[in-house]
């Protein structure tokens, strides 16, 4: 090999930096579609649409379990009792503070509606059981009330909302 | 050597092209004339107003016999289609009874949902085989899975002239390619003469007229028109991503010849000090 | 240059590592410091385009086997919702569809080049054998990929390709009952085609291991066939070859690219977009365009069972070819005679593959009998007979002599 000029150099140098740099680009943008694949497609999008529930049939004191997005949510229709239970807890001593009024819409306090999956490991709790009347989770006995605030247990959070809105007193929609 | 190359490259090209002949069934068929498309090519598209008026055509005519299993209300609004708005295809959706469960178990039909497909006019095959002598086949993938014997040297050309299109081109003449069968043709019962169909004798009796279908964009209400803008649509139901593919396409093909000539000069580069 | 086991990393983690487990060096000696003959065309690119292939193929099909679902009732449809749903689903489908054609296109070319530069010759008998393994395998697995979208010809195919078996006299009709799990094929040969389409091509992957691994014992070949005898006839493989190869892959995309983005449906029978009817046979029943000379070599035969063994003849034939060529030169260059007959006999191969795609009827049956005679002639009569007669052209002493002699 004879020697080579620093010009020569340079532009050498420039023509493998860009080759590499547009290789790594193409590479990159390979990346996309293999990753986002994974991501819901269309029908999942489309069939995790809002859903109405009509809430004139469920009695006092009635739990439903409906499903939206392929999680269970809690529809409970709560009693004048379990309505002053979740009012008259002291915020400040919950692992979890946050008043019952932040929990249901405002004027609907006999409805909670929660999505029911326990915030430790995300198994399903148990309706009317443990010490607060509200759910006990069977995996690793974590007790929510009826607010749904985490009381006892391993878990971390209060039983997460889902957004949904009232569109009549007796019918809401979720999503 | 650098001749020999260039015939040795011809002929693995040309040996690729005659060993891929796509091969069609070799039933008598007549070619149908080439139309012109707004999806074809590469950098073709779907023309919006002809496939709102091809699903005009699908919903108030094909639809009586076809189903079309695939599609969804929601597509209607996918990007590359149709293009109706979110609360158009919403509307269309509860205007359709949907089979469903209420919550005690038993069947019950409620309106359409825009994740809901299109129901299909009969429960299952036999019932749409024994209403119409033979089952009309589901429109789902129908714009591919039509085509006809190119034949050589045709086949080879359209590899490179990207003619794609064979299944539009099909059914577009199909639709209009009902006749008198020539003297001595004998047509059986239930069936009818079609110059496009593969032996000519068809079971679906001319389903289109002119002036059946009322468009609102002025186009022409002629079974000429109603054929290609319900083609146009098939082709869309059949290959909804076809804009994207195309569009991506071009990006991927300048990349490509960008990198390979970048490559190309690096290669000489590396080896300048060999030769 | 030829630098083996001399490799020193610089890096201290990677001394570290290279005391316990060599591959850096293993990876340096085989593929960076590795010589490689400086005389090779583009034709031996085909290798490295090959392994890529086989890397494309294997990435897009795990993403594919991700959304794909294996089951009568809805392998069709899950493959068209891939194609309409899943985020990018056409592409990925369309490049394993596509990419299958590609593959197959590469190692044709790959096989054609090593027939006519006699790379099978000693001392690469055992990697040609590997490479003949490789090919047998890719068949059976592009061929249990297509069933597995269901569509007619999906079907048919399985059905016609699977009862070769009953051919065999005695325990035939056993066999293809066994291959199918049933009495016709259905849910169960699909759902083991499923298994088996995702395991080959991670046995096409360790075979070729052996491949590479007995290239790299014996050396490539090169388009004079005469041994590198000092270092001015070679070139360290980095970044010489890879960079030449890396080129042509690039090259190779691009025609990739061209049937994916703009003409993807060109090697997929129509028919294949009808689902599966296990009640109505197609008008024709043609396999993809890269089975149809053996598709033609079959159906040349009128005896069933002759036909069947003309058909695997045909491929087994390959891994003898070693000692059916008794030819003392290597390279086809310089045999005038055999390069009239391998010429020929590419020929035979693409008219096979022509009249594979023909009913099997008049002058299309003839031509298919006489290009199968040519076909197992090549093997069986002319290359051991013109190993004896062929007068061949005077062969260069060295590589770096023929690259100068080319040059002036």
């Amino acid at each position: 090999m004879t020697t080579v000029s620093s010009a020569e150099h340079t532009r050498r140098d420039f023509l493998y930096i860009a080759t590499g740099a547009v290789g790594a680009v193409g590479t990159a943008a390979v990346l996309v579609p293999l990753i986002t694949q994974m991501n819901p497609d269309a029908s999942t999008i489309a069939a995790g649409a809002p859903i109405e529930v009509d809430l004139a049939p469920i009695a006092d004191g009635q739990i439903v379990k409906v499903f939206w997005r392929s999680k269970p949510i809690f529809i409970f229709h709560r009693s004048a009792k379990e309505i002053a239970e979740a009012q008259k807890v002291n915020v400040a001593s919950l692992p979890d503070p946050e008043p019952d009024s932040a929990r249901v819409k405002k004027g609907h306090d006999q409805w909670l509606v929660v999505i029911g999956i326990c915030t430790h490991l995300g198994c399903i709790p148990l309706a009317h059981q443990g010490e607060y009347d509200g759910w006990f989770c069977p995996c690793h006995g974590s007790q929510y009330d009826t607010s749904g605030r985490i009381r006892k247990g391993p878990a971390p959070k209060n039983l997460a909302l889902p957004p949904y809105a009232f569109l009549t007193d007796s019918k809401i929609r979720i999503g | 050597m650098t001749l020999k190359r260039i015939i040795i490259a011809a002929v693995l090209a040309g040996s690729f092209g005659v060993a891929m002949a796509p091969a069609m069934a070799q039933v008598h068929q007549v070619a149908p004339p080439r139309q012109t498309w707004s999806f074809a090519g590469p950098f073709g598209k779907y023309d919006q107003a002809q496939l709102q008026r091809g699903f005009k055509i699908y919903k108030d005519v094909c639809s009586a016999c076809h189903s079309i299993d695939m599609l969804a209300f929601r597509n209607l609004a996918d990007p590359g289609g149709p293009g109706y708005s979110e609360a158009q295809v919403a509307a269309l959706a509860s205007e359709y009874k949907i089979k469903d469960l209420n919550d005690k178990g038993e069947p019950i039909e409620r309106n359409g949902r825009p994740a809901d497909y299109f129901p299909p006019p009969f429960p299952n095959a036999l019932a749409a085989a024994a209403a119409n002598g033979v089952a009309p086949p589901d429109m789902s993938t129908l714009a591919k899975a039509r085509g006809y014997t190119r034949g050589f040297p045709w086949f080879v050309f359209d590899m490179f002239t990207q003619y794609q299109e064979l299944g539009p081109d099909y059914i577009d003449a199909l639709l209009q390619g009902y006749k008198d069968a020539p003297k001595g043709f004998n047509v059986p019962s239930g069936g009818h003469y079609n110059e496009y169909f593969p032996g000519h004798v068809i079971a679906m009796p001319p389903p289109l007229s002119d002036g059946q279908v009322t468009y609102d964009d002025g186009a022409p209400q002629t079974v000429a028109q109603y054929s290609r803008d319900v083609a146009a649509f098939l082709m869309w139901v059949s290959e909804p991503h076809l804009d994207a593919r195309k569009r991506i396409g071009f990006q991927v093909m300048i990349f490509l010849i960008v990198f390979a000539g970048l490559m190309y000069f690096t290669k000489k580069k590396v080896w300048s000090s060999v030769h | 240059m030829s630098g083996h086991s001399t490799y020193q990393p610089q890096n201290k983690a990677l001394q570290w590592l290279e005391k316990r487990l060599p591959i850096g060096g293993l990876i340096h000696s085989s593929f960076v410091a590795y010589p490689t003959p400086r005389n090779l065309n583009y034709l031996w690119t085909f290798g490295g385009i090959l392994s890529f292939m086989l890397g494309v193929q294997i990435v897009t099909g795990i993403v594919l086997a991700m959304h794909y679902t294996p089951n009568v009732d809805l392998a069709f449809k899950s493959v068209e919702g891939i194609m309409r749903d899943v985020n990018y689903g056409w592409l990925l489908r369309y490049l394993h569809a596509n990419g299958a054609s590609m593959f197959f296109l590469a190692v044709y070319i790959h096989m054609f080049r090593g027939i006519y530069y006699g790379s099978y010759k000693e001392p690469r008998e055992v990697l040609w054998i590997l490479g003949v393994i490789i090919y047998l395998l890719m068949m059976a697995t592009g061929f249990m990929g297509y069933v597995l979208v269901w569509g007619q010809m999906s079907f048919w195919a399985a059905t016609v390709i699977t009862n070769l078996f009953s051919a065999i006299p005695g325990v035939g009709d056993a066999i293809v009952t066994w291959l199918w799990g049933g009495y016709a094929v259905g849910n169960p040969t699909l759902n083991r085609f499923f298994s088996l389409h995702y395991l080959l091509p991670f046995v096409i992957a360790g075979v070729v291991v052996l491949h590479v691994w007995a290239l790299h014992v014996a050396g490539q070949n090169n388009p004079t066939g005469i041994e590198p005898k000092s270092d001015k006839d070679t070139v360290p493989f980095t970044p010489y070859a890879t960079i030449k190869d890396g080129f042509f892959i690039a090259v190779f995309m691009i025609l990739l690219a061209w049937f994916v983005f703009y003409i993807p449906n060109y090697l997929i029978h129509p028919d294949n977009y009808i689902p599966a009817n296990p009640a109505v046979t197609p008008a024709e029943i043609v396999p993809e365009w890269y089975y149809l000379p053996f598709y033609a070599i079959l159906r040349s035969i009128p005896d069933k069972l002759l036909g069947v063994i003309a058909l695997f003849s045909s491929i087994l034939i390959l891994a003898f070819l070693p000692w059916l060529d008794t030819s003392r030169v290597r390279s086809g260059r310089y045999r005038p005679l055999f390069k009239q007959f391998f010429w020929l006999w590419v020929i035979a191969c693409i008219g096979l593959g022509w009249l594979g795609s023909k009913p099997p009827e008049g002058i299309y049956v003839v031509l298919s009998r006489l290009f199968t005679l040519y076909y197992f002639g090549f093997f069986l009569v002319v290359l051991p007979l013109l190993g004896i007669f062929e007068r061949t052209k005077p062969v260069p002493n060295s590589i770096s002599e023929s690259v100068l002699s080319a040059k002036h």
